[in-house]
């Protein structure tokens, strides 16, 4: 046997009458819901939703900077808009993307489990995000924040007179929403496993939740904990950041990046699970080097920690504080070189097919390593004071966070959209979207690590002339991004009515959701699944297909 | 920088032109460049590197040309590969980028000072002779500058990209950087940290001069008062001279000499005397008692502004001898004649006369 049969239902295909979706009906169902497909499913809507706030002042911002004057807006309402673009982005949208919605769909699946541990604090989780998200909004509109989203003091505690309070307890909010997640992904993987799956039959997928999960865990209650002293210092002044009161200013920045350093990996790691998945499946192998793969997300996550000063360089750390902080940013990015060069060598001998999720993977493979790359002439302490502060962080943390998380993301939502939905996806204009998406986010942001190098600041609302001809290339680049972005929000839509039904296994690739019908039961599996073969294992799928032809036949 | 000099100046000469790297005006900005390039090209080589790979594997390992996956576990050999030389080259980088940071960060012993106030939403530019400027920066050429860097409010940063320079100014703390630039010219002095409102307004200027036009600037927009003359003067209208007058039995330790000497706190801990430690003891006193004496010193907080901080801290400073040798071997040459006598009229509390 030599190509893979399709499945013989195909034709024929109905979506099964008994699912998540159709299993109770009425909007209190879903609200009230402990099922773990459902809250991804209300995640997923409610984080599109903010997404597309973020990119309406993502817009904004790029109209402003067409021209060198701040023509567009004043400057404070620029102030204003480019900190909720980032609040929202950030805390709202990045964080909880792939764990919420495609962690809490998939990993229960994945390890071959009915449920998350704590199906009831997962829906919590969900409504404080709500809330969270609810209470930015309000701030927003009640006259914005103009902090920037790093809050820094003592800007925020003590000359700005915008909503800091509403926002920083907004993000209070929502980060339990994500040390929730966290620690029932952390439960979960390891007590709930089905018989067989052991830790090293777990596909990478759960491996890098169960790493972010660990970031999430210690490092957002640090974040909670330091938007509560700014809340202290901005209603009682407690001065702990206030040098008049001999408080400490920097203080706050190291509390703030013990976090939010952190946080870049809860929100990168994710979505390098989901690239080894998608790259694994299209080229019908195994991940190289599983292990290394596996252990270099424990990895990143753990010496995780330990760079956050690197964001400090400029702001009178010791000297030998930049010296050990530089050499340990340059260690962290060792385990993301081995892993572009893990998923390049799983195409090797492989049998490779370009849809969709392929495609933005590969968008996600080169923008990473430029996002990844630049990031070491961030961490070289030298070229840092230069770069800092400047165009060439916007850029680099939008190649790494946009370029990087956003691609994965929607390489993972093409990915699992049969199984969720029961129905594929239009493949030929989706095709176009992830080609469109990744010419856009070139012409947008490549230009910016020009204008970094050129010295221009970051959260400039005007600035010399010189630098206009980058920022209209920037600019354009924006609105093909853009369109990018809203072909998959309507396609995919369309595809909910008019899709072609999917099958259960659309992709024959091996992991145990493919096994189940799509869209799946409430309960998952029928019956708990003993798990014999390896994960990734092609030849036992093909050997199964085999099987399946001569009985069905 | 490694590559040759001819080479070089035909690079930046090429990358000047195309607008990707701003001019080079200053000692290290040359280095800070050829580390930039060097990590260009490596990015340049490890991307190429991953496209050719994943293309290659693409188009040869397509599903028609390769019906069948060949199931590879992995291999030691390539992944010790792909783990060593990353890391070796992110530790040459490391090496390279530090050495470059102490060399940035790490001002030679003959540079001369001038401070820097950061405030919402401008510069103010303290020279030694008393010259005052906002917005933008008057130096000469081929003399390192230190700048010392304080803010009133929140924090900005001090980023001259022509220079690669760039240092935070934090309230409460002083933190300095050098540079000597090497290419007369008008540069931007940039605000690079978010500062509120007017934050993309904080933009100056830096004029490097030939020593003979700075000299002219220096007499042109001199105010007759030095930074030291105006502390001298704070010094006696806060009544800081009640006690600190050098007497035997005053109630206040002298202060001549203090400046970079080690004191004992009665704490029994020994301090070295800096800017920073002579701008706490002045605003909170409390917390740092010399040995001998009580603590009876009045905090100044609130009362006097950062510039007369620093005039005060300037006139301390210049009570002790070494730092007046050294600030004469330095400045003066540069400096145009001071009138010796401090002018009787005008003494304010609230910090410095206006130029
Ligand atoms: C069309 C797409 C986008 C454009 C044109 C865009 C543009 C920008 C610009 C120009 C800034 C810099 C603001 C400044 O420093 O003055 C910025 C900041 C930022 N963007 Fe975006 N952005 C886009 C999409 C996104 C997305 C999708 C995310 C996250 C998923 C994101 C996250 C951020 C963050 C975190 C900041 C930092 C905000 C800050 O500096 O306070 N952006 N964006
Ligand atoms: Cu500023």
């Amino acid at each position: 046997m030599s190509t893979i049969v399709s499945l013989p239902d195909q034709a024929t295909a109905r979506i099964p009458k008994r699912n998540y979706l159709t299993n109770e009906n009425g909007l209190l169902s879903w609200l009230l819901t402990g099922d773990h497909k459902r809250i991804a499913v209300l995640y997923l809507i409610s984080i599109t939703f903010f997404f597309f706030i973020g990119g309406a002042l993502a817009g904004m911002i790029r109209l402003e900077l067409l021209t060198p004057q701040s023509d567009l807006m004043a400057s404070d309402t620029y102030n204003k808009v480019f900190t909720m673009h980032g609040v929202i982005m950030v805390f709202l949208f990045l964080v909880p993307s792939v764990p919420a919605t495609l962690g809490n769909f998939l990993i229960p699946i994945m390890i071959g489990a009915k449920d998350l541990a704590f199906p009831k604090i997962n829906l919590l989780s969900w409504y404080l995000y709500l809330v969270g998200g609810g209470m930015t909004l309000t701030a927003m509109i009640t006259g914005g924040v103009d902090t920037g989203w790093t809050f820094t003091t003592p800007m925020s505690t003590h000359f700005s007179n915008t909503n800091v309070i509403t926002t920083g307890l907004a993000i209070f909010v929502a980060g339990f929403s994500s040390i929730f997640t966290g620690l029932n992904f952390i439960v979960t993987i390891h007590r709930m496993r089905a018989p067989g799956m052991t830790w090293f039959k777990l596909p990478l997928f759960c491996w890098a939740h169960y790493a972010a999960s660990i970031l999430m865990v210690l490092g957002t209650p640090v974040l909670a904990i330091t938007l509560v002293l700014v809340v202290l210092e901005r209603t009682i002044g407690i001065g702990v950041f206030d040098p008049t009161k001999g408080g400490d200013p920097i203080l706050f920045q190291h509390l703030f990046w013990f976090y939010s350093h952190p946080a870049v990996y809860i929100m990168i790691l994710p979505g390098m699970g989901v690239i080894s998945e998608v790259i694994s499946t299209f080229s019908r192998k195994r991940v190289f080097g599983y292990t290394a793969v596996a252990f270099s997300s424990v990895a990143i996550a753990v010496f995780g920690f330990f760079v956050w000063a690197h964001h400090m360089f400029i702001m009178g750390v010791s000297n030998y504080a930049v010296l050990v902080f530089s050499l340990l940013t340059m260690l962290v990015a060792v385990p993301s070189a081995i892993k572009i060069f893990n998923w390049a060598f799983t195409l090797y001998k492989g049998s490779i097919t370009f849809e969709t999720p392929m495609l933005y993977a590969f968008g996600f493979m080169g923008l990473f390593t430029i996002g990844g790359l630049t990031g070491v002439f961030l961490g070289s302490s030298g070229t840092d004071i230069h770069l800092t502060e400047t165009y060439f962080i916007v850029a680099h943390f939008h190649f790494v966070m946009v370029g990087g998380m956003l691609m994965a993301f929607l390489s993972g939502v093409h990915f699992w959209w049969p199984k969720m939905t029961g129905r594929m996806y239009p493949e030929k204009i989706s095709q176009l979207a992830a080609v469109v998406t990744f010419i856009g986010f070139n012409f947008t942001f490549f230009p910016q690590f020009l204008l970094g190098m050129l010295g221009m600041p970051r959260r400039y609302a005007a600035y010399p002339h010189e630098f206009q001809v980058l920022n209209v290339f920037s600019t354009a680049g924006a609105s093909i991004l853009g369109v990018g972005y809203l072909l998959p929000m309507i396609y995919l839509i369309w595809s909910l009515k008019y899709g072609e039904v999917a099958g259960n296994n659309p992709w024959q690739a091996t992991g145990l959701e493919w096994q189940i019908q799509s869209p799946p039961l409430t309960e998952n599996f029928t019956t708990i699944p003993i798990v014999t073969q390896d994960v990734y294992d092609y030849e036992w799928l093909e050997r199964q297909k085999e099987h399946e032809v001569t009985h069905v036949g | 920088m490694g590559l040759s000099p001819v080479l070089w100046q035909f690079l930046v000469k090429w990358m000047t032109n195309f607008a990707i790297i701003p001019p080079e005006a200053s000692r290290i900005a040359p280095q800070v460049d050829a580390l930039l390039v060097f990590m260009t090209l490596v990015s340049l080589v490890g991307l190429v590197l991953v496209g050719l790979l994943v293309t290659a594997f693409s188009i040869l390992y397509r599903r028609e040309k390769h019906p069948v996956a060949v199931q590879i576990e992995g291999s030691t050999l390539l992944e010790a590969t792909w783990t060593i030389i990353p890391l070796g080259l992110f530790l040459v980088m490391f090496v390279w980028g530090s050495v470059l940071y102490f060399r940035i960060y790490t001002p030679p012993p003959n540079a001369m000072n001038i401070y820097v106030v950061g405030k919402q939403w401008m510069w103010k530019a303290e020279h030694p002779g008393g010259q005052h400027e906002i917005n933008s920066l008057h130096v000469p050429i081929n003399q390192p500058i230190q700048i010392t860097l304080i803010s009133q409010d929140v924090f900005h940063s001090f980023s001259i990209p022509a220079f690669r320079v760039k240092r935070e100014a934090i309230p409460g703390r002083y933190t300095t950087v050098w540079f000597e630039a090497t290419q007369v010219g008008t540069y931007h002095l940039f605000c690079t940290q978010y500062c509120g409102t007017n934050h993309s307004a904080m933009i100056g200027e830096v004029d490097v001069l030939t020593p003979e036009d700075y000299k002219k600037w220096l007499a042109d927009s001199t105010s007759g008062v030095s930074l030291a003359q105006n502390g001298e003067r704070l010094f006696a209208s806060l009544s800081c001279n009640a006690c600190h007058n050098g007497q035997p039995d005053s109630r206040g330790p002298s202060l001549a000499n203090v400046y970079g000497s080690k004191l004992t706190l009665s704490t029994g801990q020994p301090v070295l005397v800096d800017e920073a430690y002579l701008r706490q003891a002045i605003l909170n006193p409390s917390a740092h008692i010399t040995q001998g004496y009580a603590p009876i010193m009045p905090t100044y907080q609130g009362q006097v502004s950062e510039e007369g901080l620093i005039s005060l801290v300037e006139y301390i400073k210049n009570l002790s001898t070494n730092y007046r040798v050294q600030q004469t071997l330095n400045t003066t040459a540069l400096l145009p004649e001071q009138p010796d006598k401090v002018p009787a009229k005008g003494a304010s509390a609230q910090g410095v006369a206006k130029p």
